[in-house]
């Protein structure tokens, strides 16, 4: 009998090339190259194509090609186009956001102008790139979970970039475009709104996102443990209840009283990815907003425990007169 | 399968390897200065302790001579901070300040033989002059930081001509034209190689901007900077830790970074820092740019200035804290001589008088 023992699929499953559904609407055609792979055998389907791009995935492909470009670009125009250099440097290179001076006005190119640019089709492009995915489901017969759980993605990545910048009044606010300067952006918003870990919305994202892992961890041991009894049929066992299904229901219910059904663990992890963008999206829009320093506001409402002091105490310099 | 599971286990082994490779040994040493729980601690990696310790000897001290008879500047000429000192005490502080800043050079790193030991020839005397002032202004007046410990020649130099780790205004590297240098978002020496701001210490340890980043009230007040501001905060930080060789936690409760209440009592040693290697960076060091021969200047024409790593060396106190002042109290308080009077004393000189009144005069800025 053959079993899921293995991180990869054991099953090979050898099937004549198949382009999918016909749809209604017949510039829907999928097209492209239509191939199999063993390899890709090994981590889902060894069916590799046809696509359907459509007008607006190509829109979409398009515009986020350019803004790859131009952040590209700006980051080896940032080393004088040297391209060891580029390589060397690329996860410190940046396209930088515009200064504070510029306020939400638009800036010179090379100050802050295209990023500007940039962020506009990068943007578009997602916003584009979500619509696919709804229109797709829609062709499909499909529910829409795919395109609003990508806009609780969507809305996370327009409140760092867009919303809150425009609320705080200033472009400078926004995330710059590189590898490590993102982080290390991230790590400094964190000191000057006087640490992210006292917003209660950031808790909830932090919930949330390590919620989501341990329950794909938990929905996937389950049901690989249960496939050898068939409770791979996902769909089948919500309605009728096989004994692979039963066999899991029993694992979760003994360890810890409650379990989960086959319907509601999809649920319960399309809520915790969602929740995660939403929430997070939340905290971060409320920051420089409305709060200014989230270990004072927590203070303010008893969330920060009080240790003892040890050591002298501390004054602020400047409280004391300071020596110069 | 059985092969299969060898390989994958001998990747993911290889590739821990790899990726570990660069990581210090556990265990690490640990101590604790804070509340239990409040991650008050720092992490040390032995080895680099005994590095650390191995690069903070401090130099046997040379043996100290009574304060009596004849004054420096009763013997020699031109003796413009150190006059006071008995001729004794003088000669002894000349043979260690040899010994600091130039062992091989010997007396005629500053003096030129056969000139005379009052003449102001070679820039290195001047601006020995100018450090002699700078280290006694230290002990002296910054007792908030250099307390305890104090400062010599060789807390900097170490036996080096100049002090191993200077700093120069730096021009941002190479961009394309038409670019704008942002001063950062490339591999930051001064930031612990992060991608923070380049130059962190031109605007914090040269000009006086303000650090402070972090909102003061709960709620938003208006008055806040921006982000890009604390990112060059934030940078000046890394330098602090990479050059006391500690980390966030040795000055701040990483709760709350910017609560004095929550902080230890190092930060206020370090705000002191700040503003002491800022006056000796501006009334020091900058005014001797004039003298210096172009290889001593930065791309920028700057003179080579002081930030925390010119003293720290990667130790947590300078020498590790040795107090080396006690042996040589010379250094520990502004000479009482006035530049006005050693000026006059100068123009009583007939060989000399022409270049030494004309030093004099820059010198008296300081």
């Amino acid at each position: 009998m053959i079993e899921y023992q293995n991180i990869f699929t054991q099953v090979q499953v050898s099937a004549p090339d198949y382009a999918g559904v016909p749809l209604e609407n017949a510039e829907d055609d999928r097209s492209g190259i239509l191939t199999h792979s063993y390899w890709a055998g090994k981590l889902g389907d060894a069916q590799i194509g046809p696509i359907y791009l459509g007008p607006v995935g190509v829109a979409a492909f398009f515009m986020g090609t350019l803004a790859f470009l131009i952040i590209g670009m700006n980051m080896f125009a940032s080393v004088n186009w040297d391209p060891i250099e580029f390589i060397r440097q690329l996860p410190w290179l940046a396209l930088e956001p515009p200064g504070p001076q510029y306020g939400l006005s638009f800036p010179p190119l090379n100050d802050g102008g295209w990023w500007l640019i940039a962020g506009a089709f990068l943007t578009m492009s997602i916003m584009l790139w979500w619509y696919r995915t709804f229109a797709l489901a829609q062709n499909l017969g499909m529910g829409n979970h795919m395109a609003w759980a990508f806009a609780a993605a969507i809305w996370l990545y327009l409140v760092l970039g867009f919303i809150r910048p425009i609320l705080m009044g200033s472009w400078a606010e926004a995330v710059p475009f590189g590898i490590f300067p993102h982080l290390d952006w991230t790590a400094a918003f964190s000191l000057r709104y006087g640490n992210l870990f006292y917003n209660p919305f950031h808790m909830w994202s932090i919930f949330f996102l390590y919620g989501s892992a341990v329950l794909f961890a938990m929905h996937g041991a389950t049901i690989l443990a249960t496939s050898r009894y068939g409770a791979d049929r996902e769909i089948d066992q919500i309605t009728d209840r096989g004994t692979g299904a039963e066999r899991g229901a029993l694992f979760w219910r003994w360890t810890m009283g409650f379990n989960a059904s086959m319907e509601s663990i999809h649920k319960w992890a399309w809520w915790f990815g969602v929740l995660t963008c939403v929430t997070g999206g939340i905290g971060i829009i409320l920051t420089g907003t409305v709060v200014e320093n989230w270990y004072l506001w927590g203070m303010k409402h008893g969330l920060v425990p009080i240790y003892p002091m040890v050591g002298e105490a501390v004054v602020d310099p400047l409280m004391t007169g300071g020596a110069q | 399968m059985k092969t299969l599971t060898t390989k994958l286990l001998t990747t993911v082994g290889l590739g821990t390897a790899l990726l570990l490779g660069g990581c210090e040994m556990p265990p690490p040493e640990s101590s604790q200065w804070g509340y239990r729980g409040t991650g008050m601690e720092g992490l040390y990696d032995p080895d680099r302790l005994q590095d650390v310790a191995d690069n903070n000897v401090v130099p046997d001290a040379i043996p100290a001579v009574p304060a009596v008879g004849p004054k420096a500047s009763d013997i020699y000429k031109n003796v413009q901070v150190l006059g006071d000192l008995s001729v004794g005490e003088f000669t002894r502080l000349m043979v260690a300040v040899t010994q600091w800043v130039s062992p091989e050079e010997g007396c005629n790193y500053c003096h030129v033989a056969g000139e005379g030991f009052e003449a102001d020839t070679l820039y290195t005397k001047k601006v020995a002059r100018v450090m002699i002032q700078m280290t006694q202004n230290a002990n002296e007046n910054w007792d908030q930081h250099v307390g305890g410990a104090g400062v010599t020649c060789y807390t900097c130099h170490r036996g080096k001509n100049v002090p191993e780790y200077v700093w120069n205004i730096n021009p941002g590297h190479k961009v394309a034209s038409g670019m704008k240098n942002q001063m950062q978002n490339v591999s930051s020496v001064a930031a612990g190689l992060s991608s923070l701001p380049v130059d962190p210490f031109t605007p914090y340890l040269l000009d006086d901007r303000n650090g402070r980043h972090a909102g003061t009230t709960a709620l938003r007040d208006g008055g806040g900077v921006s982000m890009k501001e604390s990112e060059w905060g934030y940078s000046l930080m890394m330098h602090f830790s990479d050059s006391l060789g500690v980390n966030c936690t040795y000055c701040h409760n990483s709760r709350a970074f910017f609560s004095w209440d929550e902080s230890a009592p190092t930060r206020v040693r370090a705000w002191h820092g700040i503003r002491m290697v800022r006056e000796m960076n501006n009334e020091y060091v900058e005014p001797t740019t004039d003298w210096l021969p172009p290889h001593r200047l930065g791309a920028l024409g700057d003179a080579q200035k002081v930030n925390c790593e010119t003293c720290h060396q990667g130790a947590y106190k300078p020498l590790l804290g040795a107090n080396m002042i006690k042996d040589y109290p010379n250094l520990a308080r502004l000479a009482a001589a006035e530049p006005e009077a050693d000026l006059d004393e100068g123009m009583d000189m007939p060989e000399s008088q022409g270049d030494v009144s004309a030093d004099m005069t820059t010198g008296g800025d300081q």
